[in-house]
C-alpha cells in the first residue's frame, strides 16, 4: 500500500475497528436520525431489549414528511405523517438522543442542522437514513446514505459494516463566470460523468473554483455526489471551514478547540495520494445550467435548445424519448421558451441562507409572473429567522412568493406540498425522477438565482439577462 | 434475533414465476412505522379484491395454507425493489423458509438478515416439492437447517447448500448486530482509544 494517503484513506484508518476479507467495521461519530428511515430500527432495539449505544452522538430531527404551514402544530396534514412525528417523539425522548422537535427553532433538514448546530465536523464519519448525507462532506467529513437495518446497527453499535470505496477526484480550476453558482458546478459535473460516474467511489473536490466558494457552496456541492453515483463528496477543510464552524453550539471549545483545529489541519490528500479515476473541468466553461429531462444528468446551458433522440446512442435513446413525454417537451425548442407553472426554493442542496439572499438580490423590487405559484422553504427554523431578520422574507412576500416554515417540503413531496400532474416546476432540489415533486409533475433542477429569474419571468431564464 | 431449529410446518405452492417485491409488499405500505404487522398486506393484491374482501382461492386465503410457514415458490422470487419490507411482511405472516430455483440478489439476504431461510433447489427438486405443496396429505415438510435436509412427509428427504457463514448466524441467531456486538470487546478498546485521542468529537 501506497504511503501516500487520500483524505478518504486517512478518515477511513482513523475509524477503522477491523477488516476480514474485504469488509470492514468502522466507527461512526454522528448519526443523524428522521422520521421516515428510522421507526423501524427503534423498533428492532426495543424488541431485541438493546439500548442506544451512543445516545451523545445520535441527533434526531423530523424534516421528510412536516408540514410546512404556520399552523403544522395543531394541523399535522397527513395521519401518516402526524403518526411518524409522534413516533420519533416518543422514540428520541425514550431512548435519550438529542432531539429538534417541530415547536423547536432550531428544526429543519437534517443535513442542514448537522452543519447548524455544529454536529458536523471535519474528518469525522456521519451516517442518516438519508442519501443526501453526502452534504456533510463539505467539512471533510466522510459521511452518507444507510438502510433501515444498517440505521440500526448504527444505534445499537455506533458502527457500520463497510466495503472500502475507491478514490475519485474531481477538480475544477480557474473562475467562475458571472451568474454561475455552486449548483450550475455540481449540475455540471453530473452532465459530465452521468449519474453513474462516480459509482464505487468517493469523490474529493479540489480546485480553486471549489476553494473560492462559500461554505454554503461547498455543501451545495457536495449534497449532489449521490447524484452522480459515488456514495460520498469530500472537500478538505480550509480556513472557511474552520472560520464557519467556530461559534457553531455543539463544536469543540478552549483547548478542545485548540486540539481539534491541530487534527485538522492534517486532514487533506497527500500530494502524491493516487486517485482511481480523476476527472477536470475548466470553471470558466460552467455556464447556468437547467435539466430538461427526468434524470440530472440531463443538464444543458440555458442558451441551449431540447435536444433530438438523434443526439442519443443505445439505451439512452429510450431514455431521452422517455423523459421528453413525461417532461411535455419537444426536441428543438430554446430551452428559454419554456414556460412555468410553479417554482420552488428549498431542499438540503439549497435552502441555506446564503440560497435565500441570492433570491433576494434577484427579486429585489420585482413582482412573481401572475399565474405562478412561488414557494420559499427555508432549510431550518435559524435560516427562516435570520432571512426575516435581514428583511430577505419581506423583499420576498412582496414580490408574491408564498413563505413557508422549514422542512424537506417540495422536494420529495411527501407532505401536502406537491405538484399537480403537468405542472411544471424551477426547482432548486435535487432529483427530478418521474413523479419526485408529485405525481405527474415535471421538475427542471437550477440553482437559487436561476430559479428567482424563472419566478419573475415566468419562464426557464439565463438569469445573466436580468 | 431467534435461532433457526429444524422445525415442521405448512408449505404453500406458488409457482408463480418471477414474484416481485411490489407483489409481496405494494408501495401504499411502506409508509408504516414499525417492520411487524406487514404480515396481513403479504400479497395484498393477490389477496383482496378492491373492496377489501378476501379472495377466496388464493392459496394463502384457505385452510390449510392459511397457516403456512414454508413458501414453495417459481424462479427469480423476491425481484423489485430493494424494500426491507417483504421480508417483513412473510416473517410477520408466519413464513420462515422459501424454496425456490433461483431468488433476486437482495431479496435473498434480506431474508437471511431477517432470519429467513432462502433455499435454491434445482428444478427437479423444487418440483417435486410443488408436488408436495400442492397435495394437502403431504404438504407438512420439515427443514432441518443443521443437517441441510428438507424431510418429505414419505420420509424421504432432500439435501440443500446453504453458506456456511449464512447457516451459522441463522442457526445461533446473530443478526448482523448480534456478530457486531460479539466484538464488542474490540469496539470498546477502539472506542477508549479513539476517546483519548479525538475527545473532542
Ligand atoms: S430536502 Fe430533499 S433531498 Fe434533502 S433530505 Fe429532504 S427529501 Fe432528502
Amino acid at each position: 500500500m501506497s504511503k501516500f494517503k487520500t483524505l478518504y484513506d486517512k478518515i477511513w484508518d482513523n475509524h477503522l475497528i477491523y477488516s476480514n476479507d474485504d469488509t470492514s467495521l468502522i466507527y461512526i461519530d454522528r448519526h443523524l436520525v428522521h422520521e421516515v428511515t428510522s421507526p423501524q430500527a427503534f423498533e428492532g432495539l426495543r424488541t431485541a431489549g438493546r439500548r442506544v449505544h451512543s445516545p451523545q452522538k445520535t441527533i434526531a430531527v423530523p424534516d421528510h414528511n412536516v408540514a410546512t404551514t404556520p399552523d403544522r402544530l395543531t394541523n399535522f396534514g397527513n395521519e401518516e405523517g402526524r403518526k411518524q412525528l409522534e413516533t420519533l417523539d416518543k422514540n428520541a425522548k425514550e431512548f435519550g438522543v438529542h432531539y429538534y422537535p417541530v415547536n423547536d427553532i432550531r428544526q429543519g433538514i437534517v443535513h442542514i442542522i448537522g452543519p447548524e448546530q455544529g454536529w458536523t465536523l471535519p474528518g469525522m464519519t456521519i451516517v442518516c437514513g438519508d442519501s443526501h448525507t453526502a452534504t456533510h462532506g463539505a467539512f471533510g467529513a466522510l459521511a452518507h446514505g444507510i438502510g433501515t437495518s444498517e440505521v440500526e446497527h448504527v444505534l445499537a453499535t455506533q458502527t457500520l459494516i463497510q466495503q472500502k470505496s475507491k478514490n475519485m477526484k474531481v477538480e475544477v480550476y480557474g473562475k467562475l463566470g458571472k451568474g454561475v453558482t455552486a449548483k450550475d458546478i455540481t449540475l455540471s459535473i453530473i452532465g459530465k460523468t452521468g449519474t453513474a460516474g462516480g459509482t464505487g467511489h468517493v469523490i474529493e473536490y479540489c480546485g480553486s473554483a471549489i476553494r473560492d466558494l462559500s461554505m454554503e457552496g461547498r455543501m451545495t456541492v457536495c449534497n449532489m455526489a449521490i447524484e452522480g453515483g459515488a456514495r460520498a463528496g469530500l472537500i478538505a477543510p480550509d480556513e472557511k471551514t474552520i472560520n464557519y464552524l467556530r461559534d457553531k453550539p455543539n463544536a469543540p471549545k478552549g483547548k478542545e478547540w485548540d486540539k481539534a483545529l491541530e487534527f485538522w489541519k492534517t486532514l487533506f490528500s497527500d500530494e502524491n495520494a493516487t486517485f482511481d479515476k480523476e476527472v477536470s473541468l475548466n470553471a470558466a466553461d460552467i455556464a447556468p445550467v437547467v435539466t430538461w429531462g427526468t434524470s440530472p444528468e440531463d443538464v444543458l446551458p440555458i442558451t441551449e435548445k431540447v435536444p433530438s433522440l438523434s443526439n442519443f446512442e443505445g439505451s439512452k435513446i429510450d431514455a431521452a424519448k422517455r423523459s421528453l413525454d413525461y417532461m411535455g417537451l419537444k426536441p428543438g425548442i430554446r430551452l428559454q421558451d419554456i414556460n412555468v407553472d410553479a417554482v420552488f426554493i428549498g431542499s438540503c442542496t439549497n435552502g441555506r441562507i446564503e440560497d435565500l439572499r441570492e433570491v433576494e438580490r434577484i427579486v429585489r423590487g420585482k413582482k412573481v409572473k401572475s399565474g405562478v405559484r412561488a414557494m420559499v422553504v427555508p432549510g431550518s427554523g435559524l435560516v427562516k429567522k435570520q432571512a426575516e431578520e435581514e428583511g430577505i422574507a419581506n423583499v420576498l412576500i412582496e414580490a408574491g412568493f408564498d413563505w413557508r416554515m422549514p422542512g424537506c417540503s417540495m422536494c420529495l413531496a411527501m407532505n401536502a406540498d406537491q405538484l399537480l400532474p403537468e405542472e411544471r416546476c424551477a426547482a432548486t432540489s435535487n432529483r427530478n425522477f418521474e413523479g419526485r415533486q408529485g405525481r405527474g409533475g415535471r421538475t427542471h433542477l437550477m440553482s437559487p438565482a436561476m430559479a428567482a429569474a424563472a419566478a419573475i419571468t415566468g419562464r426557464l431564464t439565463d438569469v445573466r439577462d436580468l | 434475533m431467534e435461532k433457526f431449529t429444524k422445525f415442521q410446518g405448512i408449505a404453500a405452492p406458488m409457482p408463480l414465476i418471477n414474484i416481485d417485491t411490489d407483489m409481496l409488499i405494494p408501495k401504499q405500505f411502506l409508509k408504516t412505522i414499525e417492520r411487524t404487522g406487514l404480515g396481513k398486506n403479504l400479497f395484498y393484491e393477490m389477496r383482496y379484491d378492491q373492496s377489501g374482501n378476501i379472495i377466496k382461492d388464493f392459496v394463502l386465503n384457505f385452510e390449510p395454507y392459511s397457516k403456512s410457514s414454508i413458501i414453495v415458490g417459481g424462479a427469480n422470487f423476491g425481484c423489485g425493489s430493494s424494500r426491507e419490507h417483504a421480508p417483513w411482511a412473510l416473517k410477520d405472516f408466519g413464513i420462515k423458509c422459501v424454496i425456490s430455483t433461483s431468488f433476486a440478489d437482495i431479496f435473498f439476504n434480506n431474508c437471511f438478515k431477517n432470519g429467513i431461510l432462502a433455499i435454491v433447489l434445482s428444478d427437479k427438486d423444487r418440483d417435486t416439492l410443488m408436488d408436495d405443496a400442492q397435495n394437502t396429505e403431504k404438504s407438512v415438510l420439515t427443514i432441518d437447517l443443521e443437517n441441510q435436509i428438507i424431510l418429505r412427509r414419505n420420509g424421504d428427504s432432500i439435501k440443500f447448500e446453504v453458506d456456511d457463514f449464512k447457516k451459522y448466524c441463522l442457526l445461533n441467531g446473530l443478526d448482523d448486530i448480534g456478530l457486531t456486538l460479539k466484538n464488542f470487546e474490540k469496539i470498546s478498546e477502539f472506542e477508549k482509544n479513539y476517546t483519548d485521542k479525538f475527545s473532542w468529537s
